[in-house]
């Protein structure tokens, strides 16, 4: 048994966490949450250079990492300093499921992906799916040699940034059925293809997607017709983890923040930090934040293992991180006061990114419900 | 033991919900409703309404032209207002200077400054808290140095609710430094036309502005200006905010807010079916509404105790914890049924906005709202300091 980071995953997190400290300032940030791009280009570039993006594929796909705990180590860090640039959609999820699925010919793409001048978004939510993935209406059918794809796709983040879209779209079956969902590679410009686009609560952008009779080439699909479901599920796997590890960070800075202001801010002539009634809630937080980073190495751990176990792992991960996030989040503010209700203070932000991890790929409830299909069958 | 309202209390809510049905311009309504913040002009014509039926002021005597409700009539008032979706009677000077000024100002005062509430003229705003002067409130360092006949005032106020429409400010300010903390504050009405006067918006972590700092540098106040006797404002504070705490469990917010969860709920499917039938939902849904129908009732047996005369004591800081813990949980089961559609931000969350909400009914404003409620366990004494209360009276042998 080993809980260490081995040597290279050791440097990531150094290098990472050196750079986000040194410029992803709350100056930094505050300015990019206030820009028309909800992103910062430069950034964006200067960490594909470092090779974040990098580490989140493996050697095959041209990266050097790529596995849960490279996913965990990165989004710890990206989590910790409130970074809103696509990292998940562009690189999980939507490079991710071209490594995943695509011809040689398409998987040329994940070059421009790693070096970060191609960004990605993965449109598969739809206004009725809330969370459940299988739940797919938008179409796709064959027309005189063409795909034709129409529907309508919710809340896709990083949208209007992305080169390519990656659209989910039933070939086949039932709307909830798991079979007959087919993935396509759907070029930003393409006719039919609308976005409205809109800033997100804590940071970054997404957009709601119309696809009205949208013609592809046949060779625009990725994998096989009709069984994409599996590898979405693994993406969604990916993703759980990535979004788990975030909130860990976050919540860590803010334990850190709290723990500073508890021990400066003056009431009643002495620090507010000396009060027992707050100690213990201030140990509470600890003590749970300790539960999350367990529950996050167990999903890390279990993101290559066979699907059973990994889907145990992630809906067990998810349900206790969101629980302990809205605990953190909450308590964190209380524990502040006026102070971290206020835009500027580094608190809001981070709080901000703790609760909206709960509505991305399943909230609390729906991995309680996860995990208890599973660990009843 | 009766759990009913009475006969005239009946016929009294009667006509409240028949002047509201009447009244209350349906379009406001629905800002309201939807979450979305109020505009100067709407409060003030909201005013205007309930001011020509003569029911501004519910709390105030009748010869300065109150309504002298009890506080059984008020809870139905109130209660019957939150079912309407009416805008909040803004409290600044209905239900918290005014009663200090009733108690404790001249009759010029009275005369002057009761009428001009009523009207709308005068928009005020309390200066109270300090960057330093929290749940410390008594440590507040703003100075007034008597210069002939007029203060020098000098200091900075945080967190003024709707400072940014106010005219008139009523604050605490420290006049004797050389006593104890409480024995040196007087309680003083500052016109915000004044030079040296300055309002510095504060923008909160949902995007909304509805708080302000306000800087005073070598602020010349009238002596007229003073309420009561100088370095008595401490007693005047802590009475006026006995006034700001009634209401204090917001039991009308909690159930409009629990109507809106199921609506939103009733409509948002969760694997095929409506979320409201999923079990783990319903059971968070159920949980709340069983702490609201309890705690529904201990507000009316302290409502009860008061229209009789009994002074709520701890009570009032048990409602402010129970009342706000509730009021919290039901925005947090809004944010969670708007599932994905809670991510979006509504940057014009206020009135006016005209262009269409990106998700379902019921959904633009949860996530912002889930946010901007956090204050309420915060502001008006925050809910540490109501344990304190409670534990002090309860435990301590004190007052």
């Amino acid at each position: 048994m080993n809980f260490d980071l081995t040597d290279e995953r050791q440097m990531l997190q150094d290098s990472l966490r050196r750079f986000l400290t040194d410029r992803y300032t709350t100056q930094v940030r505050n300015d990019i949450l206030n820009s028309d791009t909800g992103y910062s280009a430069e950034i964006w570039t200067q960490l594909a250079e470092l090779g974040i993006i990098g580490a989140l594929f493996t050697e095959d796909q041209g990266g050097y990492g790529g596995a849960g705990f490279d996913i965990a180590v990165v989004f710890e860090e990206l989590g910790r300093a409130g970074v809103v640039e696509p990292f998940l959609d562009s690189a999980v999820l939507g490079g991710g499921l071209i490594a995943a699925l695509g011809t040689e010919a398409q998987k040329t793409l994940l070059e421009q992906v790693i070096d970060g001048s191609l960004l990605l978004a993965f449109a598969h939510g739809e206004p009725a799916s809330r969370y459940d993935l299988s739940h797919v209406q938008t179409t796709a059918k064959m027309q005189d040699g063409s795909i034709v794809l129409s529907g309508r796709k919710a809340v896709v983040v990083n949208a209007e940034a992305a080169g390519f879209l990656i659209v989910s779209a039933r070939e086949d079956g039932a709307v909830m059925d798991q079979d007959g969902i087919s993935l396509f590679l759907v070029p930003a410009d393409t006719p039919g293809l609308s976005l409205r686009g809109y800033p997100l609560l804590a940071g970054g952008r997404a957009a709601e997607v119309e696809l009205d009779n949208v013609s592809l080439r046949a060779s625009s699909r990725l994998g096989v017709a009709g069984q994409a479901y599996p590898v979405i599920t693994e993406r969604a796997a990916a993703a759980s983890v990535a979004l788990a590890a975030e909130t860990l960070g976050a919540m860590e800075t803010a334990t850190v923040l709290t723990r500073d202001y508890l021990q400066t801010r003056q009431q009643f002539g002495r620090p507010i930090g000396s009060f027992q009634a707050l100690q213990h809630r201030m140990a509470d937080l600890l003590i749970e934040l300790e539960q999350a980073r367990s529950a996050v190495i167990n999903a890390a751990g279990h993101l290559e293992g066979e699907p059973y176990q990994r889907e145990l792992h992630i809906a067990a991960a998810r349900n206790l991180v969101a629980r302990t996030g809205r605990l953190v989040s909450e308590e964190t503010i209380q524990l502040h006061g006026g102070i971290a209700m206020t835009q500027e203070y580094e608190l809001a932000h981070i709080a901000k990114r703790i609760t909206m991890a709960d509505h991305r790929f399943g909230d609390a409830d729906y991995h309680l419900e996860q995990f208890i299909d599973l660990s009843t069958t | 033991m009766d759990l009913s309202f009475s006969a005239k209390e009946q016929a009294f809510r009667a006509e409240v919900r028949g002047f509201l049905a009447d009244k209350l311009p349906p379009e406001l309504a629905q800002t309201v409703r939807d979450g979305r913040g109020l505009s100067k002009d709407t409060y003030e014509r909201w005013h205007a309404l309930l001011n020509e039926q003569g029911w501004l002021a519910p709390n105030w005597p009748k010869e300065f032209g109150g309504c002298e409700w009890n506080a059984v009539q008020r809870h139905i008032f109130e209660d019957e207002c939150c079912r309407a979706h009416a805008p909040r009677i803004v409290p600044f000077g209905l239900s918290m200077l005014a009663p200090v000024l009733q108690k404790f100002g001249s009759k010029q005062q009275q005369d002057h400054y009761l009428p001009r509430i009523l009207s709308s003229q005068d928009w005020w705003c309390q200066g109270y808290s300090e960057p330093g002067a929290g749940s410390d409130l008594a440590s507040l360092k703003t100075k007034a140095v008597r210069d002939g006949d007029t203060y020098v005032v000098n200091g900075q106020k945080t967190w003024t609710t709707l400072g940014q429409y106010a005219n008139w400010i009523f604050c605490l300010v420290r006049t004797d430094p050389t006593v104890k903390q409480q024995a040196g504050i007087s309680f003083l009405l500052i016109d915000m036309d004044t030079p040296g006067v300055e309002v510095r918006p504060i923008i909160l972590l949902d995007g909304t502005h509805e708080v302000n700092e306000v800087w005073f540098t070598d602020v010349r106040v009238p002596v007229e200006n003073l309420v009561g006797e100088e370095n008595k404002g401490w007693t005047y504070a802590k009475y006026l905010l006995t006034h700001e705490r009634t209401n204090i469990a917001g039991v009308g917010f909690s159930q409009a807010g629990l109507a809106a969860v199921k609506r939103l709920a009733r409509s948002q499917m969760h694997r095929g079916r409506p979320l409201i039938e999923n079990p783990h939902f319903a059971a968070r849904v159920a949980r709340a509404e069983i702490d609201l129908m309890a705690m529904s009732t201990t507000n009316l047996r302290i409502i009860s105790g008061a229209a009789k005369g009994q002074a709520p004591g701890v009570e009032s800081s048990m409602l402010k914890v129970k009342g706000t813990q509730i009021r919290q949980e039901i925005n947090d089961l809004a944010r969670r049924a708007a599932g994905v559609y809670a991510m979006p931000f509504a940057s014009e969350a206020v009135e006016g906005s005209n262009e269409s909400p990106i998700g379902p009914e019921g959904t633009t404003h949860v996530a912002a709202q889930y946010f901007n409620n956090r204050k309420l366990s915060i502001f008006g004494g925050s809910n540490e300091i109501q344990r304190n209360i409670i534990a002090k009276v309860k435990l301590g042998g004190g007052a």
